[in-house]
C-alpha cells in the first residue's frame, strides 16, 4: 500500500501513459486545434524521442559530472589551490554562452548530429557540478579534516572516506541543477539535427503548428519533473545521517 | 618516548617554539601549559607531525620522527582535539573503529574492540550505532577519546580535550582519564590552559611562555618550588593552598578513630573537596568512606594544615 501512495510512481506512470497514448490523441488535438491538418507528431515515435532526449543528457551529464567533479576535487588539493579561481572563471564563461551560440558555431564545425549537442551541455552543465564540488568541499568542517589527518589517513583516504560522503549532498545538489537544466536545453539540440523531445516542439515552431510544440513541452516538463523528484529522493538518502532522531 | 632536543618552529617570521628540549617517559602522563600563543598547542603537533618542526630532532621511541613514514608514525599515535571532530556520517561504533579500519582490522576483532572500549569509556552499548549529532557533548568526547585509543596508540595525544565542555561533564571526564591512565599506562601527552586540570592530571607538568620552557616537574614541585615571579603568578599566588590540598588524598590523612556524625568524606576525594565539605558542614572531624561505602574512618581538620606543613619542611 505505502508504495501506492509514491507520488514519483505516478508521475511515472502518467509519464508511461502520455508516451502510450500520444499516437492516438488525434482527436483530442483535431478538437483544440481544428485548422491543423495533422494535430499529432507521428513522423517518429515519441518512446524513439524519449530514449534519444534522455541518452543525450545522461552522456553530457554523466561528461559534465566527470569534468565538474574532476576539476573542483583538483582544485581543493594541496597544490591546485592556484587554480581555482581560473577554473571557476572558465566554467562561469561555459554558462555564459548562450547553448544556441554553441550550436550555431559547433555545428558547422563539427557537422550535424549529436557531437555539437553533447558539448554545448556539457559546457552549460559544468558549473553548477563545479560549484558544488567546491562548496561541499568547503563544508567539511576544519575540525573532522584535522583529526583524519591526525589519525593518519592518506590524502586519498581522506577523500574518499570523509570529504565526499560528506559533501555529497552539495554535489548532488549541483549535478541536479545541472540535469534538469539539460533536460531542457536538450530540446534546442534537435535545431543541429539531433533528435530529442525538442524535434516536435522545433517542428512545431517553423510550421507553426502549435499541436507539436504542446506535445513536445509536457513531455518535457514531465521528463524534468520526474527526475528532479528522483534527485530528491537521493538527497534524502544522502542526509540519513543528519535525518537520524 | 618522545624527546625533543633543541626544537625550534617559526611561523612567518614569528618564533613559535624556541630551542625545546623536553623528554616525556614512558607511561608517564605529561601535561604541557601555557597562556594561549606559549608554542604548547604547536609543540603537541609537532609530535604528530601536523605541524614540521624546522630545527633540532624529535624523537619517538628512540627513532627521529621523520625518519618513519607520517602515516604510520601517526597511526601509532592516538589523537583527540577540543572539538573532538567525530565524523558526522558515521555512526558512533564506525567512528571509533575508524583506525582500525584503516589498518584492515577483521570485522569480528573490530567489533569486539569497540564494545571494549566503549565499556571502558563508560558509553552505553545502546549508542553504538546513533550518530554524533544524536549524543551529548560529554557522549561524543568520550567517543573522541575512545577512537583515539582504539589501536591501541603507543602514545595518546590530547589538545585541550575537554576545553568544550560544562564543569560538571569535564571534571567526570578528568576522573575518567586518570582511572584510563592509571589502567592502561600509556604515555599520554595533553596540552591545556585550564591549571586545575593540570595539577589534576598531570605526572609531569611542563609550563611554557613566549615559545620556551619556564619549568617543567612534579606538580607538587612547580607549587612549592617555583623558579621564578611567572611560575608563582602563573599558578595563581592566592589560591595557592587550595590548589596543594587538591593534589592530595583523603585517603592519605585518615585516622582509625571512627566518628558517627556527618555527612561521610570519600576516600579518594582531594583534600580540597575535603576542606569545603569542612567549611560547609562548619566542623572539624568527618567520617570517611572508602570506595564501597563502608566507614574506614575520619579526617581531622587540623590535619590539612600539618600535612602542608610537613611536606614543605622536606621541599
Amino acid at each position: 500500500m505505502k508504495i501506492l501512495r509514491d507520488p514519483l510512481l505516478w508521475l511515472l506512470a502518467l509519464f508511461i501513459a502520455l508516451l502510450m497514448w500520444l499516437p492516438h490523441s488525434a482527436p483530442l488535438f483535431s478538437a483544440l486545434f481544428p485548422q491543423l491538418p495533422r494535430p499529432v507528431y507521428l513522423q517518429e515515435s515519441f518512446v524513439a524521442l524519449t530514449l534519444a532526449h534522455f541518452s543525450l543528457v545522461a552522456l553530457s551529464s554523466v561528461i559534465a559530472v566527470a569534468i565538474g567533479m574532476g576539476v573542483g576535487i583538483a582544485v581543493t588539493r594541496p597544490g591546485g589551490g592556484e587554480f581555482r579561481p581560473l577554473a571557476e572563471t572558465i566554467a562561469a564563461v561555459g554558462q555564459t554562452f548562450p547553448p544556441v551560440a554553441v550550436l550555431a558555431i559547433a555545428g558547422p564545425v563539427m557537422g550535424f548530429g549529436k557531437a555539437p549537442a553533447i558539448i554545448a551541455l556539457v559546457l552549460y552543465g559544468v558549473l553548477p557540478i563545479l560549484q558544488g564540488t567546491l562548496a561541499g568541499i568547503a563544508a567539511v568542517p576544519a575540525s573532522v579534516q584535522s583529526v583524519a589527518q591526525g589519525m593518519g589517513m592518506s590524502g586519498w583516504q581522506r577523500l574518499r572516506k570523509v570529504e565526499l560522503p560528506l559533501a555529497a549532498p552539495l554535489i548532488v545538489a549541483g549535478v541536479r541543477t545541472s540535469v534538469i537544466i539539460n533536460i531542457g536545453t536538450a530540446t534546442i539540440a534537435s535545431t543541429v539535427g539531433a533528435s530529442t523531445l525538442g524535434t516536435p516542439i522545433i517542428i512545431g515552431l517553423s510550421g507553426f503548428n502549435t499541436a507539436y510544440i504542446v506535445q513536445g513541452a509536457v513531455l518535457v516538463a514531465l521528463a524534468a519533473i520526474i527526475v528532479d523528484r528522483g534527485f530528491e529522493r537521493l538527497a534524502l538518502r544522502l542526509n540519513r545521517h543528519r535525518r537520524a532522531r | 618516548m618522545i624527546e625533543f632536543h633543541n626544537v625550534s618552529k617559526t611561523f612567518a617570521g614569528q618564533r613559535a617554539v624556541n630551542q625545546l628540549n623536553l623528554q616525556m617517559k614512558t607511561g608517564a602522563f605529561s601535561v604541557l601549559i601555557g597562556t594561549s600563543g606559549s608554542g604548547k598547542s604547536t609543540t603537541l603537533k609537532m609530535i604528530n607531525r601536523l605541524v614540521e618542526h624546522d630545527e633540532g630532532t624529535i624523537t619517538f621511541a628512540g627513532e627521529e620522527i621523520r625518519s618513519l613514514p607520517v602515516l604510520e608514525l601517526r597511526r601509532r599515535m592516538g589523537y583527540a582535539i577540543q572539538s573532538i571532530g567525530l565524523f558526522p556520517h558515521w555512526t558512533v561504533a564506525q567512528n571509533i573503529a575508524t583506525v582500525l579500519q584503516l589498518q584492515k582490522w577483521s570485522r569480528s576483532k573490530c567489533d569486539a574492540r569497540v564494545d571494549e572500549l566503549m565499556a571502558l569509556l563508560g558509553l552505553e552499548p545502546g549508542l553504538r550505532d546513533r550518530f554524533p549529532h544524536q549524543l551529548s557533548g560529554g557522549q561524543q568526547q568520550r567517543v573522541g577519546v575512545a577512537r583515539a585509543l582504539a589501536a591501541d596508540p603507543e602514545v595518546l595525544l590530547m589538545h585541550e580535550p575537554f576545553g568544550a565542555l560544562d564543569p560538571v561533564t569535564r571534571s567526570a571526564l578528568q576522573q575518567e582519564m586518570v582511572r584510563i591512565h592509571r589502567l592502561l599506562g600509556r604515555t599520554i601527552v595533553l596540552v591545556t590552559h585550564d591549571i586545575d586540570e593540570a595539577l589534576q592530571l598531570a605526572d609531569h607538568l611542563v609550563l611554557m611562555d613566549g615559545g620556551n620552557v619556564v619549568q617543567q616537574g612534579t606538580p607538587l614541585e612547580m607549587l612549592t618550588a617555583p623558579q621564578n615571579n611567572f611560575v608563582r603568578e602563573f599558578f595563581g599566588r592566592s589560591e595557592l593552598g587550595v590548589r596543594l590540598l587538591s593534589l592530595r588524598q583523603v585517603s592519605d590523612y585518615l585516622r582509625d578513630e571512627p566518628v558517627s556524625h556527618g555527612e561521610p568524606l570519600q576516600a579518594q576525594m582531594s583534600l580540597r573537596e575535603a576542606l569545603s565539605a569542612f567549611v560547609a558542614q562548619r566542623c572539624e572531624v568527618l567520617p570517611v568512606q572508602d570506595a564501597n561505602g563502608q566507614p574506614c574512618g575520619s579526617l581531622h581538620f587540623r590535619d590539612l594544615l600539618r600535612g602542608e606543613a610537613g611536606r614543605e619542611n622536606i621541599a
